[in-house]
């Protein structure tokens, strides 16, 4: 391997000379050892792409790893929540791994793309953790973080662009399956996933073709408002979907530091994701023991009065105590709600809970302190229908 | 026959949104509407096949944050999706462009005046001085100054108080600022004649004023006071054209149980013991209440659906003074493509903001002295846009909608009431001032619909045409609206009340007047305001 890896701490991924060209105001920020845009013209335009057209947003740097091998499927079981046996070739499904403790570790998207062959995706690296899970089984683990190229396209207009660059039948490809395809001599694969809670797909080619699949989606989609986006954008769709995220909404079990830091799935409401039928799983155990003790916590979605975010804000119950923090928050331009994610103690964060958020803002340089009411919410924020519709609609 | 608790006149936003109010408070709430479909000034049409007009109001940022949310339109389809900048072209064939991004805009005044440029700041934080003391009257019912009933007191107080809070300058200025002219305000900035053409278009729009009539400043306060998620100032088009705000409205009214009949045509509200008993349709269809709200502005309300004898000849004079005079026009027009400017380089975002071909105050001036003269203007100021830039829903794709509105039209004209050949004129008067700045522009149009003050009025029934349902000038503003002694939505007969543009705080399709006259007629009847206040933090 090369030596001089020193000069360029952080890598460009084969779309960043688009991504170059269409930044109008120079921010970055390191993605998992990428230069990554936190946006790339205003924050407010790329954010109706995602909820009125098309976005498109370069997903290259997440991590990305092949499993394949004749024990895949125990392994997959072995490592992950939910029960994997069912996921028939050419479906993806969301999961989840915790360590022993039942403590997450992650959660992802993983993709069946052949009989023995799979695709895992997550925000944070897992090399050793699933390699040390693999003893024991016959399998083969390859990262491919750098080899594949891909691109989120998402927005309600994100099925006809497609079809303007000639993808036969597209609109029939359900929410959460896949398909190959080829442009101009690419081969390349579509998933009808992503992290707007909107309708959207994944493009996962080869960095050879990412340029030119690039070129072609901006052309395709000029007459449908199809738009580059940076992460802030995103950020605020993927929480009013109220989707998490690794290092935001939860440490990492394998980060945490601190004890007590972690969370387990069912303490951040995704206990449907954790399959107590299968009979082992990492973390099955001490799972099925918090299931019977009760959680130490609960995430919970707040709607709280008045326009300021409640980033990082402290969580009230009845003004006074001290009840949790605000992981994720956003005021959502569609929903026109100040919203939030929160970790709150058991057994608070029902619903009709008297909660405050402690919010501090500052107008003119001037530091404001408010509390506000909180509700919590049963639902997402905003859940079109057009999410889950197949045939896809237009727009 | 069924009584209903209210009943509302009229399904524009106003009108639905206090019908939704009242049902979410419990009550049952019909709503009449005279058009087969609901929506008053803020629609979707489809008069070409493929394509959707906001064939009356086309953008939107005065509606209130706090009503969208409170009557959940977002779960009701509703969103508003902001967009960016705005263009004057010149007639040298150069232009000045409004850009969003400040830096942007402030090198784009620079290339006209550079002194200009570090002028649009100071600009900028006095109009935002203005905004942040008015916004929060918006949702408020304004006091009556000549009532000594403590709630009157303690509003008034409040008003005070805030104006007081505003420091020796500021209370001067804001003075100055609701009684002078756009043109004289914005000569105390800018230098650069196209700059201050750019910046006074919202000083005149919808109102029978020229930017130097008295009152200008503050109508552009009030298109500059909205927002759009905390953008102060910025403006936005409602997805699928302005009908996705009323339908919205109409679905969260139909989600607490009220009820809304089109083809409706209210021809009577009849009267009882000096008291509202309810209302006869042109059909003979009759219906009981107590409550009657209109969303008919004050002329159409209290001359064309009472007995005259109803009501105090006082009353109806004041009724009769009310300044409702239509200045402006529309024309609404499907394109086979997107037109060319060729002043403007290729990928300029302009072109997804409003559009204007006037480049002095002096021939804005110009335009107005043809409607004192019963004509339309010659040379007309247009606020023009093509949503369908950035909205995929209304055309089909590569093909586009663009909404023109156009000042000054006369409600009559100079030689009589508006004729169809007048109205073909007063098109053809604007696509050729379009054509002079797009050359394929005229050979795009599939499809064209011209209307004047006269379609305005019957088709949409906004008296003369005035789209804010009376002159937004001092003397019908705040406590004056729609004049003294009536600004708290209560008409002169018990159980009526008023809930259109017409009352505080005025026009746009803000739907503050439509919440505000709800909460009042929830404390007439003691029951539990489901109305929300200002939750802005400022």
């Amino acid at each position: 391997m090369s030596t001089g890896h020193f000069r360029t701490p952080l890598q460009h991924t084969p779309f960043h000379s688009r991504l170059v060209a269409a930044s109008t105001c120079n921010e970055w920020y390191a993605w998992k050892g990428y230069t990554a845009p936190s946006r790339l013209t205003e924050v407010e335009f790329e954010y109706f792409a995602i909820r009125n057209s098309a976005s498109i947003f370069d997903i290259t740097p997440m991590t990305k790893y092949r499993i394949r091998g004749p024990d895949c499927v125990p392994y997959l079981n072995r490592l992950l929540t939910r029960e994997i046996g069912a996921l028939a070739v050419g479906r993806v499904a969301y999961c989840l791994w915790c360590d022993d403790a039942g403590q997450l570790i992650d959660d992802g998207t993983l993709f069946r793309l052949a009989g023995q062959e799979y695709r895992l995706c997550s925000q944070e690296r897992h090399y050793d953790w699933l390699l040390t899970s693999a003893l024991g089984f016959d399998v083969g683990i390859e990262e491919e973080t750098g080899h594949v190229a891909a691109l989120a396209l998402q927005g309600p207009t994100s099925c006809a662009v497609l079809r303007g660059l000639g993808i036969g039948a597209i609109e029939m490809l359900r929410p959460f399956h896949l398909m190959s395809t080829s442009f101009q001599g690419h081969e390349f694969m579509i998933s009808r996933t992503g992290f707007t809670g909107d309708l959207g797909y994944e493009l996962w080619m080869h960095p050879d073709a990412a340029g030119a699949i690039w070129d072609a989606l901006i052309e395709a989609g000029g007459d449908y408002a199809i738009m580059p986006i940076g992460s802030e954008a995103l950020d605020v769709a993927r929480i009013e979907a109220g989707f998490i995220q690794a290092n935001v909404d939860f440490v990492p079990a394998d980060q945490a530091v601190r004890p007590g830091r972690g969370r387990s799935p069912l303490e951040l409401g995704l206990a449907s994701h954790v399959d107590f039928r299968k009979a082992n799983f990492t973390g099955r155990r001490a799972l099925s023991e918090e299931q019977r003790r009760g959680s130490r916590y609960q995430l919970v979605r707040l709607d709280i009065d008045g326009s300021t975010p409640a980033t990082d804000s402290f969580v009230y119950y009845g003004r006074r105590k001290v009840v949790g923090h605000v992981t994720s928050a956003a005021w959502s331009p569609t929903a026109k709600a100040n919203i939030a994610l929160a970790s709150l103690q058991t057994p608070y964060g029902t619903q009709g809970d008297d909660l405050w958020v402690e919010i501090y803002y500052k107008r003119e340089l001037k530091w404001e302190r408010k509390m506000a009411r909180c509700r919590v919410v049963a639902g997402t924020f905003y859940d079109p229908p057009r999410r889950r519709q197949t045939p896809a609609a237009d727009y | 026959m069924k009584k209903y608790d209210a009943i509302v006149v009229g399904a524009g936003h106003n009108g639905l949104t206090s019908a939704a109010f009242l049902a979410k408070a419990g009550l049952r709430v019909l709503v009449l509407e005279r058009n087969p479909y609901i929506g008053g000034a803020a629609v979707s049409r489809e008069l070409h096949k493929g394509w959707t007009y906001s064939n009356c109001s086309y953008v939107c940022s005065l509606f209130r944050p706090e009503i969208y949310r409170s009557l959940e339109l977002a779960r009701h389809g509703l969103q508003v999706i902001p967009y960016g900048g705005g263009i004057t072209f010149t007639r040298d064939g150069g232009y000045f462009g409004n850009y969003n991004d400040h830096e942007v805009k402030r090198r784009e005044i620079a290339r006209h005046s550079r002194r200009d440029a570090d002028a649009y700041d100071r600009y900028e934080v006095d109009v935002m001085k203005q905004t942040r003391f008015i916004r929060p009257l918006l949702l408020r019912t304004p006091p009556d100054p000549a009532s000594f009933r403590p709630r009157d007191v303690f509003e008034l107080l409040y008003l005070l108080r805030k104006f007081h809070d505003l420091g020796e300058r500021q209370m001067y200025d804001t003075l100055r600022f609701w009684t002078m002219s756009i043109g004289d305000f914005l000569d105390e900035y800018f230098e650069c004649d196209v700059v201050k053409a750019h910046f006074a278009g919202s000083g005149i729009i919808g109102t029978a004023l020229g930017v130097y009539s008295p009152g200008t400043a503050y109508v552009l306060l009030h298109h500059y006071m909205g927002d759009i998620d905390g953008s102060i100032g910025a403006w936005g088009f409602a997805r699928g054209g302005m009908g996705a705000i009323t339908k919205a409205l109409g679905a969260a009214l139909q989600s607490y149980g009220g009820e809304i009949r089109t083809d409706a045509d209210v021809a009577r509200i009849s009267v009882r013991g000096g008291r509202v008993a309810g209302v006869a349709l042109r059909n003979g269809e009759e219906y009981e209440t107590d409550i009657v709200v209109s969303n008919l502005d004050v002329k159409r309300t209290f001359l064309k659906l009472f007995d005259e004898g109803d009501l105090q000849p006082d009353f109806l004079g004041k009724v009769r003074n009310f300044k409702i005079r239509g200045s402006s026009g529309k024309l609404n027009i499907a394109l086979d493509g997107l037109p060319s400017f060729p002043a403007l380089p290729g990928g300029s975002p302009l072109m997804t903001g409003d559009m204007h071909f006037t480049d002095s105050l002096e021939r804005m001036e110009r335009a107005y002295d043809d409607w004192k003269n019963g004509r339309w203007s010659q040379d007309p100021y247009v606020d023009m846009l093509i949503p369908t830039q950035i909205d995929p829903t209304m055309a089909p794709p590569g093909k586009h909608y663009m909404t023109v509105f156009v000042q000054y039209a006369p409600p009559r004209l100079a030689t009589g009431d508006w004729t169809d050949a007048d109205r073909q004129a007063f098109g053809k008067t604007v696509t050729d001032q379009i054509a002079r700045y797009s050359p394929d522009f005229e050979n795009l149009i599939l499809h064209a619909e011209v209307r004047t003050p006269r379609e305005l009025e019957n088709e949409v029934g906004l008296t003369e045409g005035n789209i804010f349902q009376g002159e937004l000038t001092m003397d019908q503003l705040l406590f004056n609206r729609p004049f003294p002694g009536y600004a708290q939505y209560r008409g002169p007969l018990k159980g009526m009340y008023m809930c259109g543009s017409s009352t505080h705080p005025g026009g746009g399709v803000m739907a503050a007047p439509g919440a505000n006259a709800a909460r009042e007629i929830l404390r007439d009847l003691r029951r539990a305001n489901t109305v929300p206040g200002d939750a802005s933090d400022e």
